[in-house]
């Protein structure tokens, strides 16, 4: 149970590593039963990657962040930053280890009392950074974030993007090679969440920074993560890339957070549309993948791509595609699209038999009444 | 009207006594009742330095003794004064008594006041690697400092009203003026003069107060 998903790749440097890490709360009040937040969650964050982990609320992601930053103590099991083992540092050790972490918040959490440029400057007092040193990296953050103008207003001035770029520069300040990013972008407006998720990016990308990041909104993770844990109450249920897991989710716990998201396959009243129509054939929604269909039988085809057309015509099964779409995940098709074929039952049948056996993932719409 | 001339040198010095026992209650048991209302929120349940322990005591201590009048207070701590300053009446007793009971009014203005910061704040600030007690000091007091002073302000106005009753201990003072030289000698002149000199001195630190508390909140 307690074996990651996915072994790691032996050649990239683990940064963080959860070992069977659990997390139980007292319950309120003296009969209230203790509340399992996380239960036997193992997982590794390469350095230099951007680790999504995707839950509903009260998942318990915001605990998983705080397990990282040691701003919490497991129950159970252990927590890694890089070789250091937290539960092995006292709190002095552990406030040292903050100083390379960085976190962000949804709520942004900026100090009301302190300017922008405060706010930024306060984890290099806090690390005990000299006043020249300090204003010169607090110039070049605030540069990096695009608010140097904005340097010595309070941030109640601010509007939430600019506030989550004040929160970004701080957990920068220091300059540390991880980031914790809690539901960042969940108090923003779509727009705003856009540029938020562009500059944490950037920050991975030109920075080299490590970003641990919990959402909820599975547009967050696919934009920014390469990899992704799914957790649902408290356990990690399916971990691996966001392309394999958004484009194949193995569990019905991920299935039900993601399902919705690449697999969109028509409503019932969009079905009896489509079967009202002048077709009259079977409608069968396929999954698009790229990966799909390279089992065995790809080497018939000399390693080419499965080639819907081309099984549909070798059967002599006429594909019209009447929904569904393909886009682009992490630099890669995916998607599913539904066809409406015309031809002969048992013509049909054996087309979508020779996709199941290419590992092509086939489901026949059920037949309304329509 | 003459009386109140002829009773100038008296009328100065009950304006020093009043003065000198406002300004140390207020500084002095500001001080300590900052460090109550700075132990009550960190102690409490979840806090920097939650401890159940410290925050039962400290919590009942002021429970107890927030109630009670301060003429009664004066009187139940005469053997506590007696053991410290060595005396029980006179301005040093009155000022030693009115510092105290202001020490736990003001605890408990500070404990809400610094109830009111978002616990996020606190939370950033410890991600950021911060010491608990920095934070206390350096993020928690001057995120509610507006707060803060309005809530001093208001027990600088109660420590005015408290120290009226200083003349009963041999205190002196403003309140003690206007009884024995104006009440008491049927001398009214000289009772709306101590008045109108308490309402001004009121009126002042209610507006250095408000001023202040504008400056912090940037209104």
């Amino acid at each position: 149970m307690s074996v990651p998903a996915e072994p790691a790749d032996a050649r990239a440097e683990i940064h963080v590593r959860l070992e069977r890490v659990g997390k139980t709360f007292p319950g309120r009040g003296r009969r209230a039963a203790p509340v399992v937040v996380l239960d036997d969650v193992s997982l590794e964050v390469r350095r230099g990657e951007v680790f999504g982990v995707i839950g509903s609320s009260g998942a318990g992601k915001s605990t998983l962040l705080r397990l990282i930053n040691g701003l919490e103590t497991p129950t159970s099991g252990r927590v890694y930053l890089g070789e250091r083992e937290l539960g092995a540092l006292n709190e002095r050790g552990r406030r040292e280890a903050r100083g390379d972490t960085g976190m962000i918040f949804q709520q942004f959490n900026l100090f009301r009392s302190r300017t922008v440029a405060g706010n930024v400057a306060y984890p290099l007092k806090v690390a005990g950074v000299g006043q020249p040193e300090r204003d010169r990296r607090v110039a070049r953050l605030l540069a990096f974030v695009g608010l140097l103008d904005r340097a010595h207003d309070h941030p109640e001035r601010l509007s939430g993007g600019q506030k989550q770029r004040v929160g970004i520069a701080r957990a920068l300040a220091t300059e540390p090679s991880l980031l914790l990013v809690d539901e960042a972008t969940s108090a923003l407006d779509p727009e705003t969440t856009g540029e938020v998720l562009a500059l944490l990016g950037q920050v991975n990308r030109e920075l080299g920074v490590t970003i641990v990041i919990v959402s909820h909104e599975l547009d967050v993770i696919r934009s920014l993560a390469d990899r992704v844990a799914v957790l649902d109450v408290g356990r990690v249920v399916e971990t691996g890339t966001v392309y394999d897991v958004f484009t194949r989710p193995r569990t019905t716990a991920a299935a039900r957070l993601i399902g919705t998201d690449l697999r969109e396959r028509p409503s019932p009243a969009t079905l009896a549309r489509l079967r009202s129509g002048p077709g009259g054939g079977r409608l069968v929604t396929v999954r698009v993948r790229e990966g799909d269909g390279e089992g065995e039988r790809a080497e018939e085809r000399g390693g080419a791509r499965p080639g819907l057309a081309h099984v549909f015509l070798a059967h002599q099964v006429a594909a019209e595609v009447v929904f569904g779409g393909i886009r682009e995940l992490q630099g890669r098709p995916a998607g599913s699209l539904t066809f409406e074929l015309s031809g002969a039952d048992a013509a049909v049948d054996a087309a979508l038999a020779a996709l199941r056996a290419d590992g092509v993932d086939v489901v026949e719409e059920p037949a309304g009444n329509a | 009207m003459h009386e109140f001339l002829d009773n100038l040198a008296v009328y100065r010095e009950a304006i020093r006594q009043t003065l000198f026992i406002v300004s140390i209650s207020v500084v002095a048991g500001g001080a300590l009742g900052l460090v109550l209302g700075l132990v009550l929120y960190a102690t409490r349940a979840g806090n920097l330095f939650a401890n159940r322990a410290a925050f039962l005591i400290v919590n009942v201590l002021v429970n107890v003794v927030r109630p009670i009048p301060f003429v009664i207070f004066l009187t139940a701590i005469q053997p506590l004064m007696l053991h410290t300053i060595g005396t029980t009446i006179g301005t040093n007793a009155v000022t030693f008594a009115l510092s105290l009971s202001a020490a736990f009014a003001i605890s408990r203005i500070v404990e809400q006041n610094l109830l009111t910061v978002e616990p996020g704040v606190v939370e950033a600030a410890r991600a950021a690697g911060a010491r608990p007690i920095s934070i206390l000091l350096t993020v928690l007091i001057p995120e509610a400092l507006g707060p803060l002073i309005l809530g001093y302000t208001f027990i600088f106005v109660a420590v005015v009203d408290m120290s009226a009753q200083a003349g009963l201990f041999g205190g002196g003072g403003l309140g003690d003026f206007a009884i024995t030289y104006g009440s008491q000698r049927y001398n009214w002149p000289i009772v709306y003069i101590s008045v109108a000199t308490i309402v001004v001195l009121v009126q002042a630190g209610q507006f250095l107060g408000s001023w202040l508390a504008r400056r912090a909140l940037r209104r």
